[in-house]
């Protein structure tokens, strides 16, 4: 652990010191954010009201909208002249978002990735390849900052040019690499390509984010490269990297919660859900300056994973996180995403990522049936392995959603694609739709 | 080893006709047909005078067809015959995933197809037992 005296703090310690945190935040965006003086008004809430982590509900949501609307500087809650940084993220919609960091930010910021990388097992001496894009995009300077707060040898290649990524990889003795696992994944591949085994190499673990990324594709970067794979978490939004990060236990990702609240909230009702229970994150960030932000809604899905860690960190995990807000469903009583679906096909060979949820009611319960297509690039001559991928479907879709289901296997290119947003789901179940 | 067309087909109503149509529509002839069914989908197999044209074919109607490489041995046509193919595989522990048989026209021979888990093994032991192999050259024009 990088900083034991927090990330193993007692919970009853921990919590007093959100709680501090979090109104000394409330106040200082209070007064210097005029968006969040108008959204507390008419909430009716103010900072003092809050005196404890249940009193969190009571304040309003933060969404990517009013970050847009914000732009540039709008909900910067400190003068331009203290800020010393500023990152932006472009987002699927066109408008970027930019968030500002001031020293403070910047130091504290360092510490949490440098208890990132040291959760992947690095340290000082070792060796970190940063190839995380340097920029305006969080990850580079991220990884690169937390690198050097560890003590470690920096290695600021950014992304790009991937046979010198190898090159470097093998010649500077590189024992740590930062990358998106899709990038870590094309290293790998392109080391082989030009005659390197990169198991053979010193490299040891790796920290890698920025994107979704399934069990499935982290056993086969493990595999490749030879080594530890690490998920790690953030959004510029409330930091960029250095939110969450996995330790080596690999269940889960511990949360950073000296400087974030997380709540996971039911997307409909918008009321917090037990812990356990999947919905979307939200965080309330309680020590940054330039761009602090209220119970930000993430659109990302997951859940706190129940229990302790035996690493000793106190900090509660997020699940890796599995889908988007965009399309929940709920089938007997569980929030389902289908996008959740998506994510186990993409690691099933011989099955392609289309699919299509059925909704049905048998008597009383809720059915459900996914139709998968069988890839078309794969020979499929023998019954038995079709029913054995068959069982293989049902049995990763069932344990990613926690439901029993349902699996027919279609014919290639049978799903009807669209344009826009897939048609994922048919819902029968209030159209007589019984079997 | 000869290649035979696999098609996945799911089970629906007419699927099979079409897809017959598909191959006669182009002309392309069939040696041998077998299908392998459960109750919601079967799998279709082809031996036919042009495989690579007929898979491309079945391709651009729709039908997720591909091409595996079988073994195909020649075996007079008369009791026993395919027992004796077996029975050279049996004895050196090599697994048969499925097979069928045709009898040619012409010959009066019996064409036995067999899906096997090791076919360079299989191989072996067919020609130690002086079990012919037919090449796809035999069967249909190399395409």
């Amino acid at each position: 652990m990088f900083q034991p005296e927090s990330e193993a703090m007692e919970r009853s310690a921990l919590e007093a010191l959100q709680v501090d945190r979090l109104r000394t935040t409330l106040e200082r965006v209070y007064s210097a954010v005029p968006l969040y003086r108008q959204k507390f008004d008419e909430a009716g809430v103010r900072p003092a009201d809050i005196q404890s982590l249940d009193d969190l509900r009571r304040l309003p949501f933060t969404v990517k909208d009013d970050l847009r609307a914000a732009y540039p500087y709008g909900m910067f809650a400190v003068p331009l002249r203290d800020i010393v940084r500023v990152h932006a993220s472009s987002g699927t919609t066109g408008q970027i978002t930019v968030v500002g960091y001031t020293k403070g930010d910047v130091d504290r910021w360092a510490d949490l990735m440098a208890r990132t990388l040291a959760s992947a097992g690095a340290t000082a001496d070792d060796i970190i390849q940063v190839s995380y894009g340097y920029g305006l995009f969080t990850g580079g300077l991220g990884v690169h900052y937390g690198s050097e707060r560890l003590g470690a040898t920096t290695i600021p290649i950014s992304g790009g040019n991937t046979k010198r990524q190898v090159q470097v990889l093998k010649d500077f003795g590189v024992t740590g690499l930062g990358a998106t696992p899709s990038y870590a994944l094309l290293i790998g591949e392109t080391a082989l390509e030009m005659g390197i085994d990169p198991r053979e190499l010193p490299l040891r673990f790796g920290v890698f984010g920025a994107e979704p990324w399934s069990e499935n594709m982290r056993r086969q970067i493990e595999e490749t490269l030879g080594i530890v794979a690490i998920d790690i978490y953030g959004l510029s939004e409330v930091l960029g990297p250095g939110v969450a990060s996995e330790c080596l236990h690999k269940n889960g990702l511990h949360v950073n919660e000296d400087h974030f609240i997380i709540e996971i909230i039911d997307p409909d009702t918008l009321e917090p859900v037990p812990d356990g229970e999947m919905g979307e994150v939200v965080f309330t960030t309680i020590t940054k300056e330039g761009i602090p932000v209220i119970r930000y809604r993430t659109r990302d899905i997951s859940r706190i994973v129940p229990g302790e860690c035996p690493c000793g960190r106190t900090f509660r995990r997020m699940q890796r996180v599995s889908g988007r807000t965009d399309d929940m469903l709920i089938i007997r009583g569980v929030n389902v995403f289908p996008s959740q679906i998506e994510q186990v096909l993409t690691g099933i060979p011989g099955v392609a990522p289309h699919y299509q949820v059925v909704l049905t009611k048998r008597g009383v319960m809720d059915h459900v049936e996914v139709h998968v297509e069988v890839a078309p690039e794969i020979a499929f001559d023998e019954v038995k392995a079709l029913e054995a991928l068959r069982r293989t479907v049902a049995q990763e879709i069932a344990s990613a959603l926690a439901i029993s289901i349902d699996v027919k296997l279609v014919e290639p290119k049978s799903i009807q694609r669209s344009e826009g947003k897939a048609k994922r789901v048919v819902d029968l179940r209030n159209e007589g739709g019984t079997a | 080893m000869v290649e035979q067309v696999s098609v996945f087909l799911e089970n629906t109503a007419g699927r099979l006709a079409q897809l017959t149509r598909v191959l006669g529509d182009a002309g392309i002839n069939m040696r041998a047909l077998m299908v392998a069914d459960t109750s919601e989908f079967g799998v279709v197999r082809i031996i036919c005078d042009t495989p690579r044209r007929a898979a491309e074919v079945l391709d651009r109607a729709g039908f997720g067809a591909s091409l595996t490489e079988v073994l195909a041995v020649e075996v007079p046509d008369r009791p026993g015959g395919l027992a004796d193919v077996l029975d050279a595989l049996q004895s050196e522990g090599i697994n048969v995933e499925y097979a069928y048989c045709f009898v040619e026209p012409s010959g009066g021979n019996a064409v036995d197809i067999l899906r096997v888990e090791d076919p360079q093994r299989a191989r072996l032991a067919l020609e130690r037992a002086g079990i012919r192999l037919v090449d796809g050259s035999d069967l249909y024009q190399v395409d």
